[in-house]
């Protein structure tokens, strides 16, 4: 049984560990500091925190001000609130001026779970990536969100990171050696690649496992950064197994699936299978239920290669 | 380049030196109201009377009151100004070139294809610009983080915010207005470029903001209420803002939308109309015989 844990837990703790290191690191938070978990940055350093209310365009603005100023701001709320609400805020003030703003929104997709639709985030990767510049980074596990979180620190630019408030297994028990746009293979297979991203990067390892005990053999790549993807990563794959699928924890239009199609339909036309939220708002009840109501499990990950598997021999 | 001094440096005005001072700024007005109504000619697109509303309040601001250096506009000292009204872009502009920033020549390049000087400010593209601005309401929020970075690395820098009126209805000016207090952020001062006009009407007309020393008041801020066409007046109010302790100031500047160009005075219409040819030549007639 592998380790659970949720990823914001895991950025409250990398914050801490970021904050001893680098004095430049403030974090700015909108009232949900306890559920971000920024709050354990604001309790070791109470002078670089800045609780901003229940004002999340006015947090963003905040933030490029003091990007502008010299600091490297941890910006941090829902991702429904951080992508949707301050959306323009992001634009404008953020990224127009390309300051070096990390957004890290947590209580993204619909493991937010019983709080429902209203706050279930299934379009912020869509929002996010749409605008020039801007990196997204959506971590696989608690591991993979600690290296990011000590990362992104070192590079210049707006970035957005999708984080998720419920437990999820650990992939990297062994560590990973996560760098900015560069994808990473988990299991090497030559059948059928599955190309996935935060919590649905366990769910592939786990239905890899099914399918070769079925005899197919699955590629798994973890395609942490959804901006700038990892175009080889996607070409090599797309040749060398001719059918792939996607899975993420949001909607189907503009998420990874999107930023994976963008690459093979230009480059290396071979079929591929989405899954993810089918043009639906999220809904309440258990992080786990949801997972299976939406789709977002091992098995559906398997019937869609299968299916990718057919329509490439058909094809 | 030398760094423009702040006025407290200066030794105590006689009331002839402060004349001097004055008609010296009033001729400087004046040379960048020509450099707008022109760039905005020949850019043929733009926005007249609200870069003409605020002439008085940057030529003060940049000219008397900010400590910056145009050979240097990374100076961690320097003052930030921040143009919340974006669309006042080519008062800016003209203030800048003037001051050294940058080649005044540019300033005819104003709105073309590979300019640097794009229709709203631009951080990335033009030397003296702090932030990018253009969509209203966003200014006041950049100073606050501005403001609170300033505090954490112990320098006294000040930090000028110049909003519009109508402006003043986006909701999110007062979620920074708000927190500017709660952090007590003495070195911010904001100012309300008052012209009374946006491009639909008159502001009382299109969505009320009054009471607005009250509002401001309500949010914990010094309010100083000016004449925004008056040196004196605006230097005295900036001199305030330096002294208040604890709270956040904002300058109310009563302006006229289109100062200084008869034709284009307290008019709707050049919200966002630049002068045409003929215009132009009534506009610098006008100009010119006030410089002498």
């Amino acid at each position: 049984m592998r380790e659970m844990i949720a990823t914001r837990d895991a950025y409250g703790k990398a914050l801490v560990a970021l904050g001893e290191r680098e004095p430049r690191v403030v974090v700015l938070d909108g009232d949900l500091s306890s559920s971000t978990k920024t709050g354990m940055f604001a309790k070791r350093f109470p002078d670089r925190f800045f609780n901003m209310g229940i004002a999340e365009q006015n947090l963003m603005g905040t933030a490029a001000g003091l990007a502008a100023a010299g600091k490297i701001p941890y910006a941090s709320t829902f991702a429904i609130f951080a992508s949707g609400r301050a959306w323009e805020q992001v634009r404008q003030s953020i990224a127009y001026a390309e300051l070096n703003v990390k957004i890290v929104a947590t209580h993204s997709g619909v493991t937010v779970g019983e709080d429902g639709g209203s706050h279930q985030s299934v379009e912020d990767i869509s929002l996010m990536r749409s605008i020039p510049g801007m990196t997204v980074i959506v971590p696989a596990d608690a591991v993979e969100t600690e290296k990011v979180i000590m990362e992104i620190a070192r590079h210049k630019g707006p970035m957005f990171v999708r984080l998720g408030r419920t437990k999820v297994p650990v992939v990297f028990e062994n560590g990973c050696d996560f760098a900015i746009g560069r994808a990473s293979t988990i299991a090497e297979g030559t059948d059928v690649a599955i190309i996935a991203a935060g919590v649905m990067t366990a769910k592939a390892v786990d239905a890899g496992a099914k399918l070769s005990a079925m005899g197919i053999h699955a590629r798994i790549i973890n395609m942490s950064t959804i901006k700038p993807i990892d175009e080889a990563a996607i070409v090599h794959a797309a040749e060398q197994t001719g059918a792939l699928v996607t899975a993420e924890e949001h909607s189907i239009i503009g998420g990874l699936g999107s930023a994976v199609a963008e690459v093979v339909v230009k480059n290396c036309p071979v079929p591929v299978e989405f899954v993810g939220i089918r043009d639906t708002f999220g809904t309440s009840g258990s992080s786990e239920e949801l997972l299976e109501y939406f789709g977002l499990t091992a098995s559906h990950i398997m019937a869609s290669a299968e299916r990718a598997i057919k329509r490439k021999k058909q094809g | 380049m030398k760094a423009v001094a702040l006025d407290e440096s200066r030794s105590p005005d006689t009331t002839q030196q402060t004349l001097t001072v004055d008609r010296r700024l009033e001729q400087k007005a004046t040379a960048i109201r020509i450099d707008i109504v022109k760039m905005l000619n020949f850019a043929r697109s733009g926005h007249t009377g609200g870069s003409l509303s605020c002439v008085e309040i940057l030529v003060e601001l940049f000219y008397e009151q900010m400590r910056h250096d145009p050979g240097n506009p990374a100076l961690p000292s320097r003052d930030r100004f921040i143009l919340s009204k974006g669309h006042a872009a080519p008062a800016l502009y003209a203030v800048l070139a003037d001051a050294g920033y940058f080649d005044k020549k540019e300033l005819l390049t104003l709105r073309k294809l590979g300019t640097v000087l794009q229709g709203h400010p631009d951080s990335k593209k033009t030397r003296g610009i702090e932030v990018s601005t253009g969509s209203l309401g966003q200014g006041l929020s950049m100073g606050v983080g501005m403001a609170l970075g300033l505090r954490i690395d112990r320098l006294d820098s000040r930090v000028y915010v110049l909003l519009g009126d109508g402006e003043l209805q986006e909701g999110q000016v007062w979620e920074a207005a708000m927190s500017s207090a709660h952090y007590g952020l003495d070195n911010i001062c904001a100012i309300v470029d008052r012209n009374g006009l946006q491009i639909d009407g008159a502001v009382e007309d299109i969505m009320n903001i009054e009471p607005l020393p009250d509002k401001w008041k309500g949010f914990g801020w010094n309010v100083i209420t000016v004449d925004g066409h008056s040196f004196p007046s605006l230097r005295s109010a900036f001199r305030v803002a330096r002294s208040v302790q604890g709270k956040p100031t904002v300058i109310i500047a009563k302006s006229l939308k289109g100062k200084g160009v008869s034709l284009f005075e307290n008019k709707v219409h050049y919200h966002g109309v630049p002068p045409t040819d003929e215009e132009l030549k009534i506009a610098l007639e006008e100009l010119t015989s006030c410089g002498r």
